[in-house]
């Protein structure tokens, strides 16, 4: 098991209790995100759908890299600092 | 810029905010240094016919955010580009890390409307996060027009007011 910050963004904050950065422990970043989820139920169904993937409008890094390019949600967290819950900024005039 | 409000309501027409006046009063402000404002129109306009889209990064409290740093980000939608941004998270992340170092946030996005207005669109509102501001230029041949700027409270965008701060020396 390894400890990570988990970075909330701005949107997220309200079911931390307004905290920017929350510390939890897993092996892989499911095992943190779902930790994270079991810990802030809202936040969890923000995160995850009812069969418990990661919702398309949410982007998550290890470090720097996007775990999409990695091994996704099995992804090890081993060595990692920082996991990040970046939201999808999209839009358009139409 | 402007100083008037409006809201766009949600467009399946459901509605969660009180229609009891006590949201009419325009109570989001989002000031911004005029340099950052001609920074953002500078960039939509060299991006025209495309969309460009881009974040803002300074600190908010609560209706009240202030920019201090406007960054270009990279659209990810190479099938419609015209009509359609999505923001590289690459570029959201890096906006992230710069921010914290300086003690400030991400506080919302900015995005060209090429040939037309700077409402938000039902693509727009669909996409939409609670908490950020959604600024909005709008584009043509000509260059960049008028910038508005939105905030998701509830079921609807409400518009902000834009306070620009002019700077105290002007530049050389």
């Amino acid at each position: 098991m390894s400890q990570v910050t988990v970075r909330i963004p701005t949107p997220l904050r309200r079911y931390t209790g307004g905290a920017a950065e929350v510390a939890i422990e897993g092996r892989d970043v499911g095992e943190v995100l779902r930790a994270l989820a079991a810990r802030h139920q809202e936040l969890g169904r923000s995160l995850f759908d009812a069969g418990g993937e990661l919702r398309s409008f949410i982007n998550v890094y290890l470090d720097d890299q996007n775990i999409r390019s990695l091994d996704r949600l099995a992804t090890p967290v081993d060595g990692a600092r920082v996991v990040h819950i970046v939201p999808a900024v999209a839009g358009g005039r139409r | 810029m402007s100083d008037a409000t409006s809201s766009v309501p949600r467009p399946d027409g459901a509605d969660a905010v009180p229609e009891d006046g006590r949201l009419a009063a325009p109570t989001a402000i989002l000031r911004l240094p005029a340099d950052l404002g001609r920074q953002m129109s500078r960039w939509a306009a060299a991006g025209y016919p495309y969309e460009v889209c881009g974040l803002l990064v300074g600190r908010r409290d609560g209706e009240r955010a202030e920019a201090v740093r406007a960054i270009r980000a990279d659209n990810l939608d190479r099938e419609r580009p015209e009509t359609r941004y999505t923001l590289d998270p690459d570029d959201f992340l890096a906006a992230d890390r710069e921010a914290r170092a300086g003690g400030l946030d991400v506080v919302g996005f900015w995005h060209s409307h090429p040939d037309h207005p700077p409402q938000p669109s039902p693509t727009d509102f669909g996409a939409a996060w609670e908490g950020y501001s959604y600024l909005i230029v709008a584009t043509t041949a000509a260059g960049a027009g008028e910038m508005r700027s939105w905030r998701l409270a509830g079921n609807r965008f409400r518009e902000e007011t834009i306070e620009v701060l002019e700077a105290k020396e002007p530049s050389p």
